[in-house]
C-alpha cells in the first residue's frame, strides 16, 4: 500500500525560503502591572489553520486581540501580507473576528447581521444584502435569515458568527474559543465543519482555544502558550510525541515524568540515571552532556505489559497492578513499582485477550527506546 | 472600507477642524455642565455663607470693597458659622433630623422586610404583580401622597372617623402635626426604596442554603437569624441608605404633617431662606449641613463603591 | 417567617402603600367640601379643576418643564455614563464619577439653595440668565434627573456585552457609527425608562423648583403645596385621581406591551 505524499505546498513551514502571510516580530503587551504577552515571535503562512492552545490566563486571548486591533501592543510589530498593523484600528484592519460570545447584534436579523461588515465596506444594499445570502447558504441558514439571533440555537448562532465574519473575505480569521459554547456532541461535527469551510475559502483562520482535543483536531500547527510566551510551535503529532519541555508534555495529553541525570554518553548508546527507574539505556541525543539534568517522558500507552519479563528489553520493571479503569477502547493501569513510584500506563483494547492483566498482578513493564523523550527544560 | 458614509465623515472633518478629539467632546459635555451647574453652585454657596445679610439686592455684602484708599479689600467673616454654633435651636435641628431619619428608618425596615422577604418568595407571576404593586405608588405624585396622609391623620380625618364610629374611642386622637405624622410620611414616601434593594438581595438567596440550615436542625427561627438576615445585610444597609438619605434633608413632609416644634434641617433652611431672607446665615446652614451630613454619606457610598469593585 | 406572620404583615403593608391612595380617589367623588365626611356621589370637583386657570396652567408648565428636563437629562447622563464606562483614563475620571453620582444624595434644600445663588451670581457678573423662570427650572432639573439617568445607563452599559461593540469595530465601523448602530439601540430600553423616570422626578419635584423659579413660572407640585398648606381641599383629591389613574393605566399598558414583546420573542 502506498502512502500518500502530504505535499509540501501545504507544509510551507517545513521549507526554509518560505514566505510567512502574518508575521508577527517581538510582541509584547503589558497592561498596568502584568505582562500579559511577553515577547511573543510568530510566523503563520497562507491558508493555515492555527491553534493557540493555552490555559485562561496566559495570553492567548490577548494575542489573539492584538492580532484583530482591540489592544495596542506596548513593543513589536504585527505584518499582515506585508503590512504592519500594530497600530492601525480595528476597523480598518484585513482582519475579522468571530466572538466567543459570538456578538450577534441582538436588533438586527441574521440577514443584517451578516451584510453588516459588507455595508461598512461602503457596498450597495443589494449586493450586501445578495452576498450575506450566498454566505448563509453555505452555512445552510438561508431559511433563518429574516429571524433575529435570539430566535435561534447556540449552533445556529455559532454559524451565523461565522457567516458574519467570513463574508468579508478577511485575509485573516480570528477565531475565540468558536466552538467553547456548543456541547460535546456538536462540538465535535462543527469541527469537522468548520475545517471543510476553511478549506474551502482558504482562509487563513488564528484559533485560539484551551480545549486540546479541539486543537489536536483542527489545527495544521499548534502553538502552546503558558505565562504570555509560545512555549512550542509544532503540527499536533509533533506537540505530542516530540514535546520540547515538561510543560507541553505535561499540558497535551497524560504523561509520566522521570528526573535524571545523563550518566554515560557513548557513540552509539547514552545511558541516563533516573532515580525512580534506575538505569534507562538509549540511542544517543545530540546536545546532552554527562551530568547534565534531564527529565524523561513517557506516554501512558507507550508502556508495554506484560506476565513475563520481556525478552532482550533493556528497560523493563517490576510491579503489581493497583488500579485499573476499563475505558472501552482501551483500559487504564496504574501499576506501583518496587521502589513505591506509581506508573500510568494504558494497553488498547483491540488485542484484548481472554485472560486481561488483573487487579493486584505482579507485572512487567516496559518501553521502547524512541517512546523514552529526554527533555532538557 | 476605511470610513463610513459622507454625514459621519463631514462631522468628524468638522470636529478635527476646531482642534478637538471626537473623544474629547464626548467627555467634555457632560463635565462642563456638571462643573458649572452642580460644583460651581457650591462655591458660591460657600461664598455667600461668608457674607453678611443687608437690605440690598442681592440682600448680602459684596465679597470685594473698595477701601477708601482704592485697594481691594476682601469681606469675609465667620460670624454667620459661629451663630449657628452657639445657637441652640441650629444644634437641635441638626440632632433632631437624624433622629427622626435614623427612627424613620428603622420602623421602613421593620415594615419593609416581611414584605421584601415574601415578595423574593413568591411563585411568578405573582412575584412580578407584587413588586408591580410595590413600585407604583412611587410613580404617583409624591407630594400628593403626602396630602393623602392629611386627610388620614386629620383631627376629624379618616381614621378618627373610624375609631369613633366603631367606638374605639370617644375623644379624636392628636396625629396631625406630630412628630409621629412625620414618621409616617417618612416610611409611606420611602417605603418603595427600603423593599426594592432588600427584595433584589433576597431573590439572590440560594433556597438550598435554607434547606441545608433545617437539614442540620435549625428552626425556621432560627434559620432566619443566623442565616437570612447576616446574609442579606447587603440589601439592608443599602435600603437603610436609600431612605436614610433624602429623610435627613426632607422638607415638604414635617411642613406638611409635622408640628411647629417638629425641628428638621432642611424645613430651617427654607424658612430663613424665604421668611427670614437671610441668605448667607442659610448658606451657611447648607455648608454645616453638607459637612456633617452628606459628606459621611458620600464617603460611606464611596467606600463601598471601591469595595464592590475590587 | 412560616405561617401566619408572614402573610399577615405583607398585607397590613399592602393596605398601609393603599389605603392612602385609595381614600384619596374614593373622597375626590365626594360632594362635601368636608374632604373626609361622606355627602353623596358627585364630580363637581373635577369640574371646578377643569376651571381652575391657575392650576391648568401650572400643570401645562410642569409638563414641559419635565419634558425638556428628562430629555437633556437623558443626553447628558447617557454621555456621563458612556464616559464613565467606556473610556478608562482620562484627566478628570474621578471628578466626573462623583459629579454624576452626587446630586443622588443631595439634600433638595442644598441643591435648590445653592443653583439659585448660581444664577443669581450669573446673572450680576455675566447678564445671563435674565431672571429666574422655566428656563432656570429646567437647568436645575435636568442637573439632578442626569444623576438617575446616568446611574441606569451605567448599568445597562455594563452588563451589555462589549464585544457587540468589538464585533462592530471589527466589522469595519468607526467609533461614531458603533455608538449608533450597536450601543444606542442595545441599551435604548434602559434609556427609555431612564427618561421616564427623569420625567416622573421632574415633574414631582417641588423644593429644587421652589428655589429656582421666578415669577410667572409655578410649577404644579407649587401651585398645589401652597393649596394644601391651608388644608385638605378636594379639588386637590380630583387631581390626585387623574393623576392616579393615568400613571396606573400607562404602567399596565407598558406591562402589557412589555409581555406581548417577551412572547413575541420567544
Amino acid at each position: 500500500m502506498q502512502k500518500p505524499a502530504i505535499a509540501a505546498d501545504t507544509r510551507p513551514w517545513l521549507s526554509a525560503g518560505a514566505q510567512p502571510f502574518i508575521s508577527v516580530q517581538g510582541l509584547v503587551k503589558q497592561f498596568a502591572d502584568f505582562t500579559a504577552v511577553s515577547d511573543v515571535d510568530l510566523d503563520i503562512y497562507k491558508g493555515e489553520l492555527f491553534c493557540l492552545l493555552g490555559e485562561s490566563g496566559c495570553g492567548k486571548s490577548t494575542l489573539l486581540r492584538m492580532l484583530a486591533g482591540f489592544e495596542i501592543p506596548t513593543q513589536g510589530r504585527i505584518v499582515i501580507d506585508g503590512e504592519d498593523m500594530a497600530r492601525v484600528p480595528p476597523d480598518r484592519r484585513p482582519t475579522n473576528m468571530m466572538f466567543q460570545s459570538y456578538a450577534l447584534f441582538p436588533h438586527m436579523s441574521v440577514e443584517k447581521n451578516v451584510a453588516y461588515g459588507l455595508l461598512r465596506e461602503g457596498l450597495g444594499k443589494r449586493e450586501a444584502y445578495a452576498r450575506a445570502g450566498e454566505m448563509l447558504k453555505m452555512v445552510k441558514l438561508e431559511k433563518l435569515a429574516r429571524r433575529k439571533p435570539d430566535q435561534l440555537s447556540g449552533g445556529q448562532r455559532q454559524r451565523v458568527a461565522l457567516a458574519r465574519a467570513l463574508v468579508k473575505r478577511p485575509k485573516l480569521l480570528l477565531l475565540d474559543e468558536p466552538l467553547g459554547a456548543l456541547d460535546k456532541k456538536l462540538r465535535e461535527e462543527t469541527q469537522f465543519e468548520l475545517i471543510k469551510i476553511q478549506e474551502s475559502l482558504g482562509v487563513t483562520f488564528i484559533v485560539v482555544t484551551h480545549d486540546q482535543d479541539e486543537a489536536m483536531t483542527l489545527a495544521t500547527r499548534i502553538g502552546v502558550m503558558k505565562d504570555g510566551i509560545i512555549k512550542q510551535i509544532g503540527e499536533p503529532h509533533e506537540i505530542y510525541e516530540r514535546p520540547n519541555s515538561r510543560f507541553v508534555a505535561d499540558f497535551i495529553g497524560t504523561v509520566n515524568l522521570f528526573d535524571g541525570k545523563v550518566d554515560a554518553v557513548a557513540p552509539d548508546l547514552m545511558r541516563i540515571e533516573t532515580a525512580e527507574l534506575g538505569p534507562v539505556l538509549l540511542p544517543p541525543q545530540t546536545g546532552l552532556t554527562r551530568g547534565q539534568q534531564v527529565w524523561g517522558a513517557v506516554r501512558p500507552e507507550r508502556f508495554a505489559l506484560s506476565r513475563q519479563k520481556p525478552d532482550g528489553a533493556h528497560n523493563a520493571w517490576r510491579g503489581v497492578v493497583e488500579d485499573l479503569g476499563y475505558i472501552g477502547h482501551m483500559t487504564q493501569y496504574r501499576i506501583r513499582l518496587e521502589n513505591g513510584r506509581l506508573i500510568r500506563a494504558s494497553q488498547s483494547n483491540r488485542l484484548r485477550d481472554e485472560d486481561p492483566i488483573s487487579w493486584d498482578e505482579p507485572v512487567w513493564i516496559s518501553v521502547q527506546p524512541a517512546a523514552f523523550r529526554v527533555l532538557t527544560e | 472600507m476605511i470610513t463610513g458614509s459622507a454625514p459621519w465623515r463631514g462631522t468628524a472633518w468638522a470636529v478635527g477642524k476646531l482642534g478637538l478629539s471626537g473623544r474629547t467632546l464626548v467627555i467634555a459635555i457632560p463635565m462642563l455642565w456638571l462643573l458649572v451647574f452642580f460644583l460651581a453652585p457650591f462655591f458660591v454657596l460657600g461664598r455667600i455663607s461668608l457674607a453678611e445679610a443687608i437690605i440690598a439686592r442681592p440682600p448680602y455684602t459684596p465679597m470685594f470693597e473698595r477701601g477708601p484708599d482704592g485697594s481691594l479689600e476682601i469681606i469675609a467673616s465667620l460670624e454667620n458659622y459661629r451663630f449657628l454654633l452657639t445657637d441652640a435651636l441650629y444644634r437641635n435641628a441638626y440632632l433632631s433630623s437624624i433622629r427622626i431619619a435614623a427612627v424613620s428608618t428603622i420602623f421602613a425596615l421593620l415594615i419593609g422586610y416581611p414584605m421584601a422577604y415574601f415578595i423574593a418568595r413568591a411563585p411568578e407571576p405573582r412575584r412580578s404583580l407584587l413588586l408591580l404593586l410595590v413600585i407604583l405608588p412611587f410613580w404617583t405624585s409624591f407630594l400628593l401622597r403626602v396630602y393623602a396622609w392629611m386627610g388620614f391623620l386629620r383631627t376629624n380625618g379618616v381614621i378618627n372617623n373610624m375609631l369613633m364610629g366603631m367606638g374605639v374611642i370617644d375623644q379624636p386622637l392628636v396625629m396631625m402635626q406630630t412628630d409621629f405624622a412625620v414618621y409616617i410620611g417618612i416610611v409611606y414616601t420611602y417605603l418603595p426604596f427600603m423593599i426594592l434593594p432588600l427584595y433584589a438581595n433576597l431573590t439572590k438567596l440560594d433556597g438550598a442554603l435554607l434547606e441545608a440550615a433545617s437539614d442540620l436542625g435549625a428552626s425556621p427561627v432560627v434559620t432566619f437569624f443566623t442565616v437570612t438576615l447576616p446574609l442579606s445585610l447587603p440589601g439592608i444597609v443599602a435600603g437603610s441608605m436609600l431612605v436614610f438619605i433624602p429623610a435627613i434633608g426632607e422638607y415638604v413632609i414635617p411642613a406638611l404633617l409635622g408640628g411647629p416644634d417638629t425641628l428638621m434641617i432642611g424645613r430651617v433652611l427654607w424658612d430663613e431662606f424665604f421668611g427670614s431672607r437671610d441668605w448667607p446665615v442659610a448658606s451657611a446652614v447648607a455648608i454645616v449641613m453638607l459637612v456633617l451630613v452628606v459628606a459621611p454619606i458620600m464617603w460611606l457610598q464611596s467606600v463601598q463603591n471601591r469595595r464592590g469593585a475590587d | 417567617m412560616r405561617g401566619w406572620f408572614l402573610p399577615v404583615a405583607v398585607l397590613l403593608g399592602f393596605i398601609f402603600l393603599y389605603a392612602p391612595i385609595i381614600s384619596l380617589v374614593v373622597f375626590s367623588f365626594n360632594d362635601s367640601r368636608l374632604v373626609t365626611v361622606w355627602g353623596g356621589f358627585s364630580t363637581r370637583w373635577y369640574g371646578e379643576l377643569l376651571n381652575d386657570r391657575q392650576i391648568m396652567g401650572a400643570a401645562w408648565v410642569s409638563l414641559k418643564v419635565a419634558f425638556f428636563s428628562a430629555t437633556l437629562a437623558t443626553v447628558i447622563g447617557t454621555l456621563g455614563a458612556f464616559v464613565l464606562t467606556r473610556f478608562s483614563r482620562f484627566t478628570g475620571r474621578l471628578l466626573l464619577t462623583g459629579m454624576i453620582t452626587a446630586p443622588l444624595v443631595m439634600p433638595e434644600v442644598i441643591t435648590g439653595l445653592s443653583l439659585l445663588l448660581l444664577f443669581i451670581s450669573m446673572e450680576l457678573t455675566l447678564g445671563w440668565p435674565a431672571g429666574r423662570g422655566m428656563v432656570t427650572v429646567i437647568i436645575a432639573h435636568t442637573t439632578f434627573c442626569a444623576a438617575f439617568v446616568a446611574v441606569i445607563a451605567q448599568s445597562r452599559l455594563r452588563s451589555m456585552d462589549e464585544s457587540l461593540e468589538e464585533a462592530a469595530r471589527d466589522l469595519g465601523a468607526g467609533p461614531v457609527r458603533v455608538f449608533f448602530d450597536v450601543t444606542l439601540p442595545v441599551i435604548a430600553p434602559a434609556l427609555v425608562s431612564g427618561w421616564l423616570l427623569a420625567f416622573t422626578l421632574s415633574l414631582d419635584d417641588l423644593v429644587i423648583a421652589s428655589f429656582v423659579t421666578g415669577p410667572g413660572a409655578s410649577t404644579l407640585p407649587m401651585v398645589i403645596f401652597s393649596k394644601v398648606r391651608l388644608g385638605v381641599s378636594p379639588d386637590v383629591n380630583a387631581l390626585a385621581t387623574i393623576i392616579i389613574g393615568f400613571v396606573f393605566v400607562a404602567v399596565l399598558a407598558a406591562g402589557w406591551l412589555m409581555r406581548k414583546q417577551m412572547s413575541k420573542g420567544l
